[in-house]
């Protein structure tokens, strides 16, 4: 098949993409020029919170919205132009469940292999397969109303994967899951990159999970790529470990950050709250003197910690804000609106 | 490369579209009705409003027929069953699109549309699906019609006729109902939409009334309705000397009508798609 003959699997170029939002609001500006590629064979994150235009890509690339501008390619083969071609090459598991809940487990996928073009025959040997490594054998004949949210979401997977796609899209696979059935759906996604040489679109609002799961990884912000590359690349971008510093009261900061200056070593440094952040080359060296300086002018310390960059940092170092904060704005957005799909 | 890569080139499907949509459409149509077999008590319930309508106004209305200038014969039970059959396909199919919005309400539909599966075996099976629920209805009424002393002179292949022509409604008038749910994708707006077009669709035909004792303007309207010519080629069917002329007619303009309502919905995936 004449997939990727650039290489890539993915290719997101120059995206924007706008919604109506009614008469007397201005559109609203879902991508803006959004781009990226990826490479055959790799495990890609889309990390951004809600509403950064991760789904909107998804959606784009899976052929289910047309952008405004921009190209989108799936396996070498431009989705607007060839939309059947590209259906035939992906898998899509969307935010919401796929799964049809008045269908058994079996029945489910032995449906999404037919409406691939798989004999029936085929299609039951696939979906015992899958049954089998997802762990679903014993509910495989029960209705998918009966299933627990962990169970659904792993059937899900395991009805994009029927046909052996050559870019599987999962659309935020953890959101909504406990934590367990979250670490099995991290570890089944793992195995399959590993065993399936297969593409694998994931977004996710999770930093641990991109972390964890990507080879490669996108920041979303506001419909744009804002920085690109391996996770550990990213972070070590940020040169240094982070040093937070925790007060009894605000009304210090300011010495604190005087203290820093005056003790160099430090870069970075921003207040957050009652905390103040700041890098160091040597995190474990710089972190004694500065408590040393610290007390010697009588501030009291809550408490004092030094790590490895991470994607939080990253995050915040690229957008301005952290990931923290508008995740705690939008996170309870996301869980009204599972509520709502699952009532 | 590995073996099961291979395989992975080998499982894309071939690109012709025509086969497709034949199997698509069994299988989707198979979905539905698998739903339907686990709920019965669903396609029971669609029957029981209808049975109440016929045994009510078969009672309340049985002097009817000696109105002079009324034209359906001397019984009314054998005037009204083919009315009610048709209104319980016409209220039934106005709910069709329902099924399409829990499809959208859930990742369903999404995933239908990102995969290879024809757009026209997603609208037709739900056509062919209750336009099954509407035959297996429409048996019920029938048997309880004639319980209540109903006797059609039609005989058997009136019957196969009146079910043809209440499988034909149930088509067209469910493609109608898919296309608004694919346009508004909101079960309230899809409920009212459906009450503004069935009520008045009802009322201007003869379903309940001989329209030769209505006002004139009820009776030329009624031409125009695809309602009253399921009533006319049913109630013909049944009757001892149908008509055939107009019969035929009738199933033609109903078959013609509802290839164009499921070409019409059909186009409407798009505008789904585009508003996405």
């Amino acid at each position: 098949m004449a997939a990727s003959s650039d290489g890539m699997a993915l290719v997101a170029a120059d995206l924007v993409k706008t919604y109506s939002q009614g008469r007397g609001t201005p559109p609203l500006r879902a991508l803006d020029g959004l781009t990226f590629q990826t490479e055959e064979g790799t495990v890609f994150g889309l990390l951004g919170p809600n509403g950064a235009g991760k789904s909107t890509t998804v959606k784009i690339l899976s052929t289910l919205a047309r952008p405004d501008s921009g190209t989108a390619m799936v396996a070498g083969i431009d989705v607007g132009r060839h939309p059947g071609r590209a259906r035939s090459a992906i898998g899509f598991v969307a935010q919401k469940q796929v799964s049809d809940p008045m269908d058994t487990g079996v029945e489910n996928l032995v449906l999404a292999g037919q409406l691939h073009g798989m004999s029936t025959r085929a299609a039951r040997s696939r979906a015992g397969e899958l049954l089998e490594r997802f762990a679903l054998t014993s509910a495989a004949r029960r209705q998918v109303k009966t299933y627990s949210g962990g169970m659904a979401r792993k059937l899900d997977v395991a009805i994009g994967l029927m046909h052996r796609p050559q870019v599987l899209f999962l659309d935020e696979p953890t959101t909504g899951l406990d934590p367990e059935a979250r670490a099995e759906m991290w570890a089944e996604i793992e195995r399959m990159s590993r065993e399936e040489r297969m593409t694998v679109l994931l977004t996710t609002h999770y930093l641990e999970e991109a972390d964890r799961l990507a080879s490669r990884l996108a920041i979303v912000d506001a419909g744009r790529v804002v920085t690109e590359g391996t996770p550990e690349q990213l972070k070590s971008e940020l040169r240094g470990d982070a040093v937070v510093i925790e007060l009894h009261e605000a009304s210090v900061i300011s010495r604190v950050l005087e203290s820093l200056g005056r003790l160099g070593g430090f870069r970075d440094a921003a207040a957050e709250g009652r905390a103040v952040r700041a890098r160091a080359d040597d995190g474990g060296a710089a972190l004694p003197l500065l408590l040393a300086a610290l007390d010697a002018e009588g501030i009291a310390v809550a408490s004092a910690t030094v790590s490895r960059p991470s994607l939080d940092d990253v995050y915040l170092a690229h957008t301005g804000h952290s990931f923290a904060a508008v995740h705690a704005g939008s996170s309870a957005d996301a869980r009204t609106e599972l509520e709502e799909v699952a009532s | 490369m590995t073996a099961l890569t291979n395989q992975a080139r080998v499982a894309a499907p071939p690109a012709t579209a025509r086969p497709s949509f034949f199997r698509h459409t069994a299988y989707l149509t198979l979905r539905q009705l698998r739903a339907a077999a686990r709920v019965p008590a669903f396609v029971v319930m669609n029957v029981v409003q209808p049975l109440i309508w016929l045994l009510l106004f078969g009672q309340l209305f049985t002097s009817v027929v000696d109105i002079p200038g009324f034209t359906g014969g001397d019984n009314y039970l054998e005037f009204l069953t083919p009315g009610i059959v048709m209104m319980m396909a016409l209220f039934g199919s106005a709910w069709a699109g329902t099924s399409y919005i829990q499809d959208m309400d859930r990742g369903v539909m999404d995933r239908f549309l990102t995969s290879p599966t024809s757009r026209g075996a997603m609208m037709v099976s739900t056509l062919v699906y209750q336009a099954l629920l509407t035959l297996v209805q429409s048996l019920i009424v029938l048997g309880v019609a004639w319980l209540g002393g109903a006797r059609f002179d039609g005989g058997l292949g009136g019957i196969l006729i009146l079910l043809l022509a209440a499988m034909l409604l149930t088509a067209s008038f469910s493609a109608l109902s898919n296309a608004a749910a694919l346009l508004a994708r909101n079960q309230n707006v899809l409920i009212g939409i459906s009450q503004l077009i069935t009520i008045p669709l009802m009322f201007l035909s003869s379903a309940l009334m001989d329209t030769s004792l209505s006002a004139d303007w009820v009776a030329e309207v009624a031409r125009f309705n695809p309602f009253e010519w399921a009533v006319v080629a049913g109630r013909e069917a049944l009757g001892a000397s149908p008509d055939w002329a107009s019969v035929w007619g009738h199933l033609g303009l109903l078959a013609v009508f509802t290839a164009v309502l499921a070409w019409v919905a059909t186009r409407a995936f798009r505008v789904y798609q585009r508003s996405t």
